[in-house]
């Protein structure tokens, strides 16, 4: 598209397809999982300060306790949708091929999901004890 | 895209360097991109000496002036010399901003003037603004109404809603803010950049305007609004004052108001 819309005029490509009809909930999201992300970061960092000398059977014990899954688990898909949206805006600001934009985008939503999913079953793993 | 170095068709060379008059004891050296699209060669970066004592006080005087006594081909718009029709914004001092109501007496060392940037170059100091001014005409800067013109009266305003206003009427379209923004600069095809959204926001809080829905409708796009990042080197360079990033705020509450 790039080098043969030259004759079209410059309304004509200022319109260009239109809007999309979204982002908001993408400007939405991103700023509600940075607040979310700021109470579950707390309750980590001082969590972990806690067990700074526990052996390695108390921090079993402890990723083990229901509340504290649940949390770990929450902080790390906050962690992974807010990682996410914020990759998609870097790509949408600095990579303009189409194919490797639509590529990146993919390949990065991918490997949120992976890494959330990873985490979550890890967490799971230790809480429930399979 | 986000390009870092220029294209070697578009590096500046040194230039001429025109010295100040024998006698002169204020002198200040001016260095002005040059760029002759007919000549073939690379834009150059010439020096002016000019004796502040025969001289105006703003830029715009001693562009005028060298224009006027030294070189006649140095190119640049201008017209009201008064910051009110916007057409001498460029980039002087590393700023974008108004020749005419910048003082050169603001300036230390020598004062470097060059076209808004990241635009293509027309001659000299005039950038081309075909892009900006095509999105400025996208986002329809006219009052719309659906019902009928009253027959015997203005439509009315209460000094409260016209108070929205403030902030937003007073916009020049010098574009100082939208060269100015780095996501213009990456995304300027498809970002409508800080100008012509704040010229929109000038139309979306008009209380007289019946077609709100609609205009946000046309900003609600990844890129035509949200490729704002809250940088503010809109706010900081706007030569009249003005707030784009906080109209581009407004804009974006608005979105979300209406889906909460």
């Amino acid at each position: 598209m790039g080098s043969d819309v030259k004759l079209r005029s410059a309304l004509g490509r200022a319109r260009g397809l239109g809007s999309a009809r979204e982002g908001v909930g993408h400007f939405y999201a991103q700023r509600a999982t940075a607040i979310g992300m700021i109470p579950l970061s707390l309750w980590f960092v001082i969590s972990v300060i806690g067990l700074t000398h526990a052996d390695y059977a108390t921090l079993l014990d402890w990723v083990g306790q229901p509340l504290n899954a649940t949390l770990l688990s929450l902080t790390v898909l906050t962690a992974m949708y807010h990682a996410q949206l914020g990759v998609e805006v870097v790509i949408a600001d600095y990579v303009h091929g189409e194919t490797l934009k639509f590529t990146l985008l993919t390949a990065s939503t991918m490997a949120a999901f992976l890494l959330g999913a990873v985490m979550v079953v890890s967490i799971l793993k230790v809480a429930v004890g399979v | 895209m986000v390009e870092i170095a220029l294209p070697a068709n578009s590096r500046v060379q040194p230039g001429k360097t025109v010295p100040a008059p024998a006698g002169a004891t204020r002198v200040k050296r001016f260095n002005i991109y040059r760029y002759d699209p007919d000549s073939g060669t690379n834009p150059r970066l010439d020096t002016f000496e000019i004796d502040l004592d025969a001289c105006g006080p703003m830029v715009l005087d001693a562009l005028l002036k060298i224009k006027n006594e030294i070189d006649s081909t140095l190119t640049f718009r201008r017209s009201c010399r008064e910051g009110i029709c916007g057409s001498c914004a460029m980039n002087i001092g590393g700023a974008n901003t108004l020749a005419c109501l910048k003082p050169i007496a603001d300036i230390e060392g020598d004062v470097s003037i060059y076209p808004l940037p990241h635009m293509p170059v027309v001659k000299d100091l005039v950038a081309d603004l075909s892009v900006p001014y095509a999105q400025f005409a996208s986002v329809r800067p006219w009052m719309q109404t659906q019902s009928p013109t009253p027959p015997d009266s203005e439509r009315l305003q209460s000094p409260e809603e016209r108070e929205l206003l403030d902030g937003l009427w007073e916009c020049i379209l010098c574009f100082c803010c939208q060269t100015s923004c780095p996501s213009y600069w990456w995304n300027g095809d498809r970002y409508l950049g800080p100008a012509v959204l704040l010229q929109a926001a000038r139309w979306i809080f008009d209380s007289r305007d019946e077609m709100t829905g609609e205009r946000l409708d046309t900003l609600e796009d990844p890129f035509k609004l949200y490729r704002c990042h809250t940088i503010m080197n809109c706010t900081q360079t706007c030569p009249k004052g003005l707030n784009p990033a906080r109209a581009i705020g407004a804009i974006k509450g608005k979105l979300i108001e209406r889906r909460a």
